[in-house]
């Protein structure tokens, strides 16, 4: 068989002429999209049932990383950098003196399903400055997502980003045709939002909110009587808040994420360390160091009270507002409650298995269904993967030895620290510099 | 006691199963299971060499397949992973299986059982990472066409995801180091062998096979990769072991502009 046989059929050279204006639209508002952090294409099941293009099977792939290490799998950008307001931690605020761009609805159209053809995304992500008003920019951003579905039987992923003060009608349209809908905090407390958001008001980002969330619920209740009620959102909602930028504590984020996932149904919390954009006294200045390791500490904070059990005044609370830069927060929350341990790897139950330092659920799954045959000591432990360098100082199992004995937690965590070769210890000695 | 045996089959997994058959039925001391393309009889052992039965192959399958769903899954993808010496490995694993009143697939305290669930964990992976590192270029003639060179041979574990995903294109994927590829026609996904003399990957010298509208989006996706970039957070090492650089001619995206 010879499929390169040249029948010289050439498909649509729209695209040739126009190419270069795309090229140039595409940097600038990809550039300015690529703070947002919130990228995860998962969560969300769209059935590819009618011979049409894609489909979502829930788990999100990767399609690639950028050289910062982060997952490229959905196409990030804005519909156009052009804004009225004038936040000062975003880059296209209007004071901000860049090049200014907006895709045709059509042309997002195009570059999406092209690129979904090749196999380079999962889907789209579309956010936009504000331009004239909130309604006619959001009614362009469901444009898109709308022709996509309708017109191009397109069934990848979406996430629209809701923007502040768009009409409920509008939001409702939006959650028929997105996976996913997000409006960003960006700044997790009230008063840093009126310090560096003064056109935006509070309600701004919790009624659309409040609004998705609600749409939601009821078109779960609808679906369980008319089984024909279209999907509304089913990735469900997501939110981003900039880290740093504001001198917010640990706590402060954490507990307004809580508040987050609780009342509005959240999927996801992301958090972004502030990476300086702009000259402003509120702000850190431009070069000051990206604030990795506590972004990296606040996403297994939120790892721990997602999955581990964890609750949010455990780890963070008026005695420890802040989380520990020197070790992770479960090993952290472990060390100040030493009498919650040894822990009986071959007796102990689930959710008290999952609060064992260097035990992930991977691990904890196993111990469960390796102890079923047998008891286990420290040489089934080391090859079943568990992390013993830490987890040693916290259980028993099948053996005499017991690495913990009467130590106390300081002491512990010095002898951790020693053996470790954390990922972060290198970069956390590189920030500490800065200070010193 | 039985001589020692080294059973020769055709390098199907079939092949491999009629052998598992034969190897239980004959009760036989095996001591290898071998490709007759890669044999080497041992020196003590006689060798016998199979013909690949599909009764005889399903009727292992199915075997298997009541004793333990996880099982047979870790049995597909860690022979897949072509490893040396992975028959018999797994006849060690099959053997242990059916010696046993319950499942062993999650017994992990055990060396081969590790292994071969490590290795299927390794297939898996692989499986996963070609999901997303696969990078069609559309042809002149219409069809969605990718070069793969995956260390396992996963183009039977991947049909079924591109297919659903790409139910309205043709498309082919070709591994390059097995050389053979998985064809879609809208209708059915077929294997084909083929003989390509190139590769059709990133290079940076245009092929006549394929259209300027197909070098213009492995431009924008090129660019738009590059501007994704925060340069603050740079962080080269992160970056290589989410995409190992053996991949790297196969992404458009890593094409040197
Ligand atoms: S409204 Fe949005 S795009 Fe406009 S300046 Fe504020 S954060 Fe930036």
């Amino acid at each position: 068989m010879d499929f390169f046989h040249n029948f010289g059929i050439n498909t649509n050279t729209v695209m040739t002429s126009s190419f270069d204006r795309i090229k140039e639209k595409l940097n600038i508002l990809a550039d300015a999209a690529k703070y947002d952090v919130s990228c995860s294409s998962s969560g969300s099941v769209r059935k590819n049932n009618s011979k049409g293009l894609g489909d979502s099977s829930g788990m999100g792939i990767c399609h690639s990383y950028t050289e910062d290490g982060r997952c490229v799998s959905l196409l990030k950008i804005l519909l156009t950098n052009h804004c009225i307001f004038d936040c000062a931690y975003c880059v296209t605020r209007k004071s901000n003196d860049v090049q200014r761009a907006a895709f045709k609805i059509q042309e997002v159209v195009d570059l999406t399903i092209n690129f979904y053809r090749r196999n380079y995304i999962e889907g789209l992500f579309l956010s936009s400055g504000i331009f004239k008003s909130p309604d006619y920019t959001m009614e362009r951003l469901v444009a898109v997502a709308k022709k996509l579905r309708l017109e191009e039987n397109f069934n990848g992923y979406i996430h629209l980003k809701s923007i502040p003060g768009a009409s409920d009608e509008l939001m409702r349209e939006a959650g028929l045709y997105a996976d996913r809908l997000s409006v960003n905090i960006e700044v997790p407390t009230i008063s840093g939002l009126k310090l560096l958001a003064p056109d935006k008001k509070h309600e701004d980002f919790t009624k659309p909110m409040l609004k998705v969330k609600n749409e939601i619920i009821q078109y779960k209740l609808e679906k369980k009587i008319i089984k024909s009620t279209p999907k509304y959102a089913p990735a469900g909602q997501s939110t981003q808040m900039i880290v740093g930028a504001t001198g917010e504590s640990d706590k402060d984020i954490m507990y307004s994420a809580t508040h987050y996932y609780k009342n509005y149904n959240m999927k996801r919390v992301y958090y972004s360390g502030y990476v300086p954009v702009a000259e402003d006294s509120r702000l850190p200045a431009i070069g000051t160091q990206v604030p990795m390791l506590r972004e990296n500490r606040l996403y297994q904070t939120d790892w721990l009270l997602r999955f581990y059990g964890f609750g949010v005044q455990e780890l963070l609370n008026n005695d420890h507002p802040n989380l520990d830069m020197d070790v992770d927060p479960k090993l952290g929350w472990a060390l100040r409650n030493m009498e919650y341990f040894p822990v009986d790897i071959n007796k102990a139950d689930k959710n008290v298995l999952a609060r064992v330092p260097g035990l992930g659920m991977k691990s904890v799954h196993k111990i469960i269904s390796a102890r079923r045959y047998r008891k286990l000591n420290w040489e089934h432990l080391k090859k079943i993967g568990v992390a013993l360098n830490r987890a040693k100082y916290f259980i028993v199992c099948d053996s005499n030895t017991w690495e913990h004995k009467d130590r106390e937690g300081t002491k512990i965590k010095g002898l951790i620290l020693q053996n470790s070769v954390g990922k972060f210890r290198k970069e956390y000695s590189n920030q500490l510099q800065l200070f010193s | 006691m039985n001589a020692t045996k080294t059973l020769i089959y055709d390098g199907s997994f079939n092949g491999f199963l009629t052998a598992i058959f034969v190897a239980f039925d004959e009760k036989a001391q095996v001591v290898d299971i071998q490709k007759n393309s890669s044999s080497q009889s041992g020196l003590f052992s006689e060798t016998e060499t199979i013909f690949t039965q599909m009764d005889k192959a399903k009727r292992v399958w199915n075997g298997i397949h009541k004793k333990s769903h996880n099982a047979i899954k870790d049995i597909y993808f860690a022979y897949l992973s072509e490893t040396k010496g992975i028959e018999l490995l797994l006849y060690r694993y099959i053997r242990k299986m059916f010696a046993s009143a319950s499942s062993i697939s999650s017994d992990y305290s055990d060396s081969t059982v590790l292994k071969i669930s490590q290795l299927a964990r390794s297939v898996g992976r692989e499986k996963h990472r070609m999901e997303a590192f696969v990078r069609f270029q559309l042809t002149k003639d219409n069809i969605y066409f990718s070069n793969i060179e995956p260390d396992f041979d996963v183009l039977p574990l991947i049909t079924k995801h591109f297919r659903s995903r790409y139910a309205d294109q043709q498309w082919l994927i070709y591994d390059v180091k097995r050389k053979y590829g998985i064809f879609y026609d809208m209708n059915q996904v077929e294997i084909i062998t083929l003989e390509l003399e190139a590769a059709y990957t990133n290079s940076l010298k245009k092929s006549v096979h394929f259209g300027e509208e197909e070098y213009n989006y492995q431009d924008l996706w090129n660019n738009y990769f590059k501007s994704t970039n925060i340069k603050f957070r740079i962080n080269l090492k992160l970056h290589q072991q989410h995409v190992p650089k053996r991949y790297w001619k196969y992404l458009s995206e890593k094409k040197v502009v």
